[in-house]
């Protein structure tokens, strides 16, 4: 078991895409356990993704547990993880890891349905709502080198809604 | 060690004010920080964190040319600045209504009352020159916490005649 380092921009590194897991092996249950460890030794965070600590492979983990009263799966580890489908849209305050001292409004889906393979490597999908499923797309992000300083929304006349329903944001690349 | 000054300007809005601005105080030796640059009414405003290796009136004198130039009206204070200092925002405040005498100094008057420590605050004024609207927007600390913000709004809300909603704000960090 290790802390890893974690890379924070302007390290170019961060804005490279991921590759796919083709084989879950021991090294990778290994990295995975290192990864987890290192999502907990740093402040308290939602989830960190593989690319933070150098690995470029499309791993992330979420957990949003520690947040009172709202709907979570647990600690979750995300092997290729897809977002299927979405619905609606929501501005809420994000930071990183990746990138100290600062935080910003991100518009993001409000509700998602994932697929992604466990750590057994069996295929599993989720719905998933709010906080958690901001959690997973601001990893996800990370898989294709993106920071959430790409999808900031201006403070100054940004329409602040919790809910707005027929309007679809596509993930821009 | 450089000193922080805090540079206002303002002047009747053209293009390239930021440009000229900052070109001025980046090849007179400044280093800029946090900066608040909006159009209000017309006219550009900028308020501006430079980080200087001189006096107030060495760096006037830089600026002295651009602004001539410009018609900016400048402000020189030297400030205890640091940069790396954010306070997060655990509140986000809307206020509009019909827009009237003292309607920020009321509500933001009983909004100080309750807690509020504002970091932000946007405000303008829409709608009609015969019904103009006021509307607000302030991210906010909740220093007596976001009930107490709450029942200020809802009393504000029907003793003043505004529409008010508060959105809590949880960041994520991930
Ligand atoms: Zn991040």
């Amino acid at each position: 078991m290790a802390v890893l380092d974690i890379l924070t921009y302007p390290d170019s590194r961060l804005k490279q895409i991921s590759r796919p897991i083709k084989v879950i092996d021991e090294a990778l249950q290994q990295f995975i356990s290192d990864l987890e460890e290192t999502m907990l030794a740093g402040p308290t965070s939602a989830g960190i993704a593989a690319p933070q600590v150098g690995r470029f492979e499309r791993l992330v983990i979420i957990d949003v547990s520690f947040k009172p009263n709202i709907p979570n799966h647990g600690r979750l580890v995300l092997i290729n993880p897809e977002i299927i489908s979405h619905e609606g849209s929501v501005v809420g305050r994000e930071g990183c890891l990746s990138v100290p001292d600062f935080t910003g409004n991100v518009s993001r889906f409000e509700r998602i349905h994932l697929k992604a393979s466990d750590r057994a490597g069996k295929t599993q999908d989720y719905d998933m709502l709010g906080y958690e499923a901001r959690a997973v797309q601001h990893e996800l992000d990370h898989l294709d080198g993106l920071l959430f300083l790409d999808r900031l929304v201006s403070r100054r006349n940004s329409l602040f809604r919790r809910k707005v329903h027929n309007q679809v944001d596509l993930p821009k690349q | 060690m450089s000193d922080w000054y805090m540079l206002t300007f303002v002047g009747r809005d053209r293009s390239g004010i930021v440009a000229k601005v900052t070109s001025a105080i980046f090849e007179g030796g400044g280093n800029l920080g946090e900066a608040s640059m909006v159009r209000l009414g017309g006219n550009f405003t900028i308020m501006l964190m430079v980080q200087y290796d001189g006096s107030g009136e060495s760096l006037e004198k830089i600026l002295s040319p651009v602004c001539d130039a410009l018609k900016l009206w400048k402000h020189v204070d030297r400030i205890e600045g640091e940069l790396h200092h954010h306070l997060e925002p655990d509140v986000r405040i809307s206020i509009y209504g019909a827009d009237r005498a003292g309607i920020v100094a009321e509500t933001t008057g009983a909004l100080a009352e309750a807690g509020l420590n504002i970091l932000n605050l946007e405000s303008d004024v829409g709608g009609t020159a015969d019904t103009p609207i006021y509307i607000m927007e302030i991210d906010g600390v909740a220093g007596k916490g976001i009930d107490v913000l709450e029942t200020a709004l809802d009393r504000l809300a029907r003793e003043k005649n505004v529409e008010t909603r508060l959105v809590p704000i949880d960041t994520l960090m991930g």
